[in-house]
């Protein structure tokens, strides 16, 4: 059972301390690297000939951008739009990420509550400089909208307190968790493929099949579900409800 | 009783959470059917909400799977 865990485990390529830190070149950061080099050379390689029509090669990377564009036009305001390529850079990355590890012997540095974690807790600590940047110390109001009594207001900051800081706990563990779930699924299921043989290893291997489709499916839904909440934060802090 | 047994257990009682998540997850499908079916012009500005629906009830489900997998594996 804990061989299902060993696909997540983090090797180190090129090791390298600095004092009493590792900061070693691992197989995490190897496909870190691969994703940023995925999706740079296939957005300039399919705009080096650019068209007022698009071609298909450019036709599928204005997809994307106008996929990202489309969320963040209708989730935020107008002035939201500065801050598009974060955003296209979180999806870009998470989706990156998320399907790199579906790729054999891939590993899959989004299921890491460290990587997701420091990218929801970013997100996070930006909205509230860009809040508190926006609108000075009024960024508290975010905490206690006006029309609340007194009583009420007492009890509701702190929950509204809790429930800010959350949002980056939910933001990381949600896409954290779908990710370890589906491989450990995946796992698990070719396993009994390999067990059953040859003359029974059919039918998991249809199971197997049927499950990275659905994998493929949950890692562009949980990039693209990322990307909209934090579009969402970023106009909450922009406007204040 | 020993550790090893107690993680078990645990990990067991923490998966009862996803019971109420499956059926919460058909439930968005459902309500998504049924208002594709009285007014089938809606169905593209529904389907988004349909969409990100399941994946943040999906979501809640998982937490508790991160618990049993936490109560199991350390």
């Amino acid at each position: 059972m804990a061989n299902a865990l060993d696909q997540f485990r983090i090797e180190p390529i090129v090791p390298i301390h600095v004092g009493n830190l590792d900061l070693s070149f691992t197989n995490s950061s190897l496909y870190m690297v691969a994703a940023v080099v995925i999706s740079t050379v296939f957005l300039t390689a399919a705009m080096r000939r650019r068209t007022l029509i698009p071609g298909r090669f450019q036709s599928v990377a204005e997809l994307f951008y106008e996929f990202v564009a489309a969320t963040l036009r209708n989730n935020a305001s107008e002035e939201a739009w500065r801050y598009f390529p974060l955003i296209f850079t979180v999806f870009m990355f998470v989706l990156c990420g998320n399907l790199l590890g579906l790729t054999p012997y891939g590993f899959t540095y989004t299921s890491h509550i460290i990587v997701t974690g420091g990218l929801a807790l970013f997100i996070i600590l930006f909205v509230t400089v860009v809040g508190f940047m926006k609108h000075g110390l009024g960024y508290f109001h975010a905490l206690l909208p006006t029309s609340v009594p007194g009583p009420a207001g007492i009890i509701m900051v702190p929950v509204e307190l809790f429930s800010y800081f959350a949002r980056a706990f939910s933001l990381s563990v949600r896409l954290t968790a779908n990710m370890i779930s589906g491989h450990i699924m995946l796992h698990v299921v070719t396993g009994f493929v390999v067990a059953l043989g040859v003359w029974g290893g059919w039918v998991p291997f249809l199971g197997a099949a049927a499950i990275i489709t659905l994998e493929v499916l949950i890692a562009c839904l949980q990039a693209y579900i990322f990307t909209i909440l934090s579009c969402v934060y970023l106009e909450s802090a922009l406007h204040l409800h | 009783m020993d550790v090893q047994s107690m993680k078990f257990l645990a990990a067991g009682m923490a998966h009862l959470g996803l019971a109420v998540t499956a059926v919460m997850v058909g439930l968005i499908w459902t309500t998504l059917i049924k208002t594709v079916g009285r007014n089938p012009a809606c169905k593209e500005s529904v389907e988004l909400f349909g969409w990100v629906g399941f994946a943040t009830t999906e979501a809640i489900g998982l937490y508790s799977l991160v618990v049993a997998l936490i109560t199991l594996f350390s």
